[in-house]
């Protein structure tokens, strides 16, 4: 027994400098995650103060001015909504289904292994490059002009190789034994895909989803090479009208401004009121993404208290 | 998916249908973001002064890129910060687009230095030449070395991107040739960048438009060039502006319009628009106006049919309005 004391005392010295370890690792993580946290909130704080005086309901109504106090940013915001809308429209479904083909489908051989990569590398190409594509693709050969579909267009390009990373991931995610036990059952490839793989993957496929859409709201380089406008004091048609067929699709081809873009233009002014409106757009812009990502979180939320596994 | 699919297509199918369909009456207008300002409170007014019949559209594309879709047949009037060049003007006429240039405003590039600066009371061509030239990289590093009556004291160098059409117009003025410049200084196209640079650096010198300097005259210093041994020492102001006497870097600002845009009624109302408002507007957004006569003779060559331009392709520094106005257009 008197050998068994000073082991005890040893094996409790070792575990002390184990937990000793532990909350130096943990007071780490926390710091490094306090410096991301405190960066963005005296950013967010700083935007908000500075553009304070400019947030009332007519920023959100009016037209871009040569008059700070007048300028606003509606049609920024109604372009930015716009844009978002046909690029998730043209992104998701594409992403999806690509993301499932690859995982699910397709034979494993050097094609679809060069496929693959080529998909990775493309997540990482500036995004300048997407928007020269875009301009000799879809505004010259296909004649889409400067409009909000090929703005949504492009982005969704840009945010597509995301979606489809996002999708194999979420899928590879998934137990063996559920698609086992689907087979095992009787269910066919199609119907395993439909009615168990898709549906268990969709909130790792959301989260790739809010990825891809926050960078695309903030992007300003490829938007600017198709040809988006500067001062633009008109909205597009409104998709509802009071003539049959209710709906139309003259907004796509109308032109447009992104919220990026009139923050830009608003801090390369001269004059110094104008940087109270480029913060103010700044922190309306924040605010969208957020909106845009809280709708996300929201359901994917919903979708995860479905799984049953 | 299927439904997402078919929505897909059918949205396709009524996008490139509808692409076909009449936009209305509207106006575009792309190119420099020197121009910006002016042509943008004019879209603004017009639009107000047409209760919203008439769109506008102003894009910012830079004096090249503009012309890129000018030449296109893409925009109707283009916005420059330079006149049309050589290359330019060859690739209007391959598409068939004859156009007007119409000079709108000027603009004054202003030397500044930082308020705390005792020493600078005035700067010649010559000097200013010695510091930006490409001979001077890396060697003048210190303000005495471009005059020794200043003191031994580094030169913290601003200036513009080479992107910009201020690049091109302060390197042809100053150095005798475009583009030419030295490379070690603080770039950006952004003027308020240089703003704040020159504003905290008492050993700073910087150049940009006009408008920056006005709106911050308290942080900034206006420097009064020389244009030859002799001449007196001019500071950039409205008037040395519009009498000539603010040289070699007071430049006029253009819109070119296109021949056959203006044919279209709506094209038409706008440039005369611009032409009777311009004025008053360019002086809000702080450009300095031409002669009031000037813009008369605007509308003269209008409706004369003046068509091309007076500048032959070839960037030119010092010319007087008075004198460019009186010069024979040429395709």
């Amino acid at each position: 027994m008197a050998v068994v004391a000073p082991n005890a005392t040893e094996i409790r010295g070792l575990i002390r400098k184990a937990k000793r370890w532990d909350v130096i690792f943990v007071s780490l993580g926390i710091a490094c995650l306090g410096i991301g946290l405190l960066t963005f909130a005296t950013l967010f704080l700083d935007m908000l103060i500075d553009g304070w005086s400019r947030l009332n309901p007519e920023f959100f109504t009016q037209f871009p001015s040569r008059r700070a106090g007048q300028a606003g940013i509606l049609s920024a915001w109604v372009g930015t909504t716009l844009v978002m809308l046909v690029t998730a429209f043209f992104a998701v479904p594409l992403g999806i289904g690509a993301g499932v083909y690859l995982e699910e489908y397709a034979p494993k051989n050097w094609v679809t292994d060069i496929i693959e990569i080529n998909i990775t590398n493309l997540a990482g190409v500036p995004s300048i490059v997407y928007g020269l594509l875009a301009l000799g693709l879809f505004v010259y050969t296909f004649g889409l002009g400067q409009s909000i579909l090929t703005a949504g267009l492009t982005l969704a390009l840009l945010i597509l190789p995301v979606v489809i990373v996002a999708t194999r991931e979420a899928i590879r995610g998934i137990p063996g034994i559920i698609r086992e036990g689907a087979y095992a059952l009787g269910a066919t490839k199609l119907q395993t895909v439909k009615d168990h793989i898709v549906p268990y993957s969709t909130p790792g496929i959301l989260t790739g989803v809010i990825i891809g859409m926050s960078r695309a709201i903030g992007e300003t380089a490829p938007i600017i090479t198709i040809g988006a406008l500067t001062f633009i004091a008109f909205l597009p048609p409104s998709p509802i009208s009071d003539v049959p067929p209710f709906v139309n699709f003259e907004w796509l081809k109308a032109p447009f401004t992104v919220m990026p873009i009139q923050m830009f233009n608003w801090t390369s002014r001269p004059e110094a009121a104008f940087q109270h409106n480029a913060a103010a757009a700044g922190f309306i812009l924040v605010l969208m993404t957020l909106l845009m990502n809280g709708l996300a979180i929201w359901l994917r939320y919903r979708l995860r208290k479905n799984i049953k596994w | 998916m299927g439904i997402a699919m078919k929505v897909t297509v059918a949205a396709c199918a009524a996008a490139i249908s509808g692409l076909a369909l009449a936009q209305g009456a509207l106006v575009k207008i792309d190119g420099s973001s020197t121009v910006y300002p002016v042509t943008e409170a004019v879209a603004e007014e017009f639009q107000k002064a047409e209760k919203n019949a008439i769109k506008v559209t102003v894009g910012i594309s830079g004096t090249g890129g503009g012309f890129k879709k000018f030449c296109r047949g893409e925009t109707d009037i283009s916005d420059a910060s330079r006149p049309i060049l050589k290359s330019e003007m060859e690739e209007c006429a391959k598409n068939g687009i004859s156009y007007y240039e119409l000079p709108i405003a000027y603009d004054a590039l202003t030397v500044v230095v930082n308020p705390r600066n005792t020493f600078i009371k005035s700067m010649t061509v010559a000097e200013l030449k010695k510091m930006w030239e490409p001979a001077a990289q890396g060697k003048i590093t210190k303000w005495n070395q471009v005059n020794p009556e200043w003191p031994d004291a580094p030169i913290k160098l601003f200036g513009a991107g080479s992107d910009s059409g201020t690049f091109d117009y302060f390197t042809e003025a100053i150095v005798g040739k475009s583009k030419s410049s030295r490379g070690d200084f603080t770039a950006s196209e952004d003027d308020n960048v240089l703003v704040q640079g020159v504003s905290r650096d008492v050993n700073a010198i910087g150049y940009f438009g006009y408008s920056y300097y006005v709106e911050n005259k308290d942080k900034l210093k206006a420097v009064p060039i020389v244009e030859k041994a002799g001449a007196p020492a001019v500071a950039p102001s409205l008037e040395a502006v519009v009498n000539g006497s603010y040289q070699p870097l007071s430049r006029p600002i253009f819109i070119y319009v296109s021949a056959k845009s203006l044919d279209k009624p709506e094209v038409r109302k706008f440039v005369e628009y611009y032409l009777t408002h311009g004025e008053k507007l360019a002086k809000e957004v702080k450009f300095v106006p031409l002669p009031a006569n000037a813009y008369a003779l605007n509308k003269d060559h209008l409706a004369k049919k003046k068509l091309g331009t007076v500048f032959g392709g070839v960037a030119e520094v010092g010319i007087r309005i008075e004198d460019l106005m009186k010069r024979e257009a040429k395709m």
